[in-house]
């Protein structure tokens, strides 16, 4: 079965695919939205839309989605099992596919201890792994969570993250083949910085033949400057930034560090195409989306498909 | 046994400002162990309180009294001969204990000194954990004795999540990941292949969210 995604297609007909993600603003303009698509436009298969990443407060990733599908985008509507409960979670999946909504992932979502509300009381009534569980009930069975049939069920491409970074490592790769169990049909990683340890956990995952199962996007995030690259390292968990690359961006001059940033970040792009088993790459440039075209461009995976 | 911790003083004291005599109540039960509310914490509040008030100018009368139990009618009857000679009650019961003792004396109010938290262990001396919360159907053979829904900050049933590192939780590095925890038991047991299983998803309507619970042995009723 297939849906209207473009992501989907670009994938099935055998593409490395480009996604990216765009971030709501905190606030009701919806030009910030606008802007950043008109950046990612005719660079990108499909475009991730958060939903109140790390807890903080923004525009709904619904909404943010349909800016985006008006400008000729495909959005990927990311979803988090923090804020709703099943019942909430199953009106928004019906109502993104009525208004032509194609793709969605389903994420667990940061605690909120992170954001700018971390007295709120979280739901987590269903997981991650439910939520994907959930949705192919809906889309292939036609029946909510709790048996009883959808009269005009919704029709969603189905995606996932992963962390190949996250402890314990060696259930990393299991963890992704229940999700493709559970039915996902894409996965998208964490950053990838440590191209070693990604090519270790890719080959558990094609011990398990989980890439046959599930289309791999190795997540892509250019950093903007040596402070950047020991933030993350430090401050977000499961996030793995080896000290060697530290080093490369703290001796390189300040001014030339964004400039560094996008080779190490082209150079990573390089070696994850030649992991066997990868479909494509989702370029998280965070609050950095005007580089997008220039490292898709540099990686030669420009022009993208035409659907 | 349950938790608690005791309330800071200026927030007693705020509370207890309208009032001169005071029945102090503490509970031998749970608050004891976890040393939050037994005798000896009520000891070391009243004289607190006594002495706070007295420099105030604002003396204070404190009975101090520690019940066997807060959470049964036999006992709290005990109170009967002397609660009406205080203002108010001071309690350092638990949440139950608290309200069972306002069931039980409509005309006063009970004040809890205490914030109840969470059933727990004592992991060691001076140190207690939250082990279960109370979801009414329990998950233990699942997942072998570590549960998910009170030691997952996010109360997943199918973790790790991707802020599991080094075997902490995202949320706090004091914190171990339960999921960390389970995967070590499964490989403990040789039965690592039961990661592989998918949990469904949870019936909620056993615990709190089905509303107030209530058990009912229709055998021990007089």
């Amino acid at each position: 079965m297939s849906t209207a995604s473009n992501l989907e297609k670009v994938l099935k007909a055998g593409n490395f695919a480009v996604t990216s993600e765009c971030g709501p603003p905190r606030g009701a303009d919806p030009e910030v939205v606008k802007k950043k698509g008109s950046l990612l436009a005719g660079y990108v298969d499909a475009v991730n839309v958060t939903d109140n990443q790390t807890s903080v407060v923004r525009m709904s990733s619904l909404s943010a989605s349909l800016i985006l599908k008006a400008m000729g985008l495909d959005p990927v509507m990311q979803m988090v099992c923090r804020d709703r409960n099943r019942i909430a979670i199953q009106s928004d999946v019906l109502g993104a596919s009525a208004l032509g909504i194609n793709n969605i992932l389903c994420l667990s979502g940061d605690h909120q201890k992170f954001g700018d509300h971390p007295t709120a009381k979280n739901v987590f009534d269903i997981d991650s792994m439910q939520l994907i569980q959930c949705i192919r009930q809906m889309v292939d069975d036609g029946r909510f969570l709790s048996g009883e049939e959808i009269k005009g069920k919704p029709d969603l491409f189905v995606g996932c993250a992963a962390n190949p970074f996250a402890d314990p490592f060696e259930i990393r790769a299991m963890r992704l083949a229940k999700k493709a169990k559970a039915g996902a049909q894409f996965v998208q990683t964490q950053c990838v910085f440590n191209a070693e340890k990604f090519g270790k956990w890719m080959e558990m995952v094609r011990d398990l033949g989980v890439h046959e199962k599930v289309y791999i996007l190795a997540g892509i995030t250019p950093m903007k400057s040596a402070g950047m690259a020991k933030y993350m390292k430090s401050s977000v968990p499961g996030m793995d930034v080896p000290d060697d690359l530290i080093r490369r961006m703290q001796d390189t001059p300040k001014e030339k560090q964004a400039e560094e940033g996008i080779r190490i970040c082209l150079e990573a792009i390089e070696k994850i195409r030649g992991i066997k088993g990868v479909s494509g790459i989702h370029i998280m440039a965070i609050e950095w989306e005007q580089m997008v075209p220039e490292i898709v461009r540099s990686a030669g995976l420009y022009p993208r498909p035409q659907s | 046994m349950i938790v608690a911790d005791r309330k800071p003083f200026e927030e007693i004291i705020e509370m207890l400002k309208p009032y001169s005599s005071i029945l102090l109540l503490g509970c031998n039960e749970c608050v004891t162990v976890c040393a939050a509310g037994g005798a000896k914490e009520v000891a070391v509040l009243a004289s607190e309180i006594k002495l706070f008030r007295a420099k105030e100018g604002k003396p204070v009368e404190i009975k101090e009294v520690t019940l066997e139990r807060n959470c049964d009618p036999e006992y709290v009857e005990a109170l009967k001969p002397f609660i009406n000679d205080f203002d108010v009650v001071l309690s350092m019961a638990c949440g139950c204990g608290i309200q069972f003792v306002g069931e039980h004396y409509r005309n006063k109010i009970v004040l809890p000194a205490v914030n109840t938290t969470f059933y727990g262990v004592t992991e060691q001396h001076g140190m207690w954990a939250e082990r279960c919360q109370g979801c009414g159907n329990c998950v233990l053979d699942r997942t072998l004795g570590i549960c998910p829904v009170t030691r997952c900050a996010k109360s997943i049933f199918n973790g790790p999540c991707g802020g599991s590192q080094g075997g902490v939780c995202e949320v706090d590095k004091d914190t171990p990941c339960a999921w960390q925890l389970i995967v070590d038991r499964y490989k403990e047991m040789g039965m690592l292949d039961r990661y592989l299983e998918i949990q469904p998803a949870k019936d909620w309507s056993t615990s709190r969210d089905g509303g107030p619970r209530k058990r009912i042995r229709e055998d021990l009723k007089i």
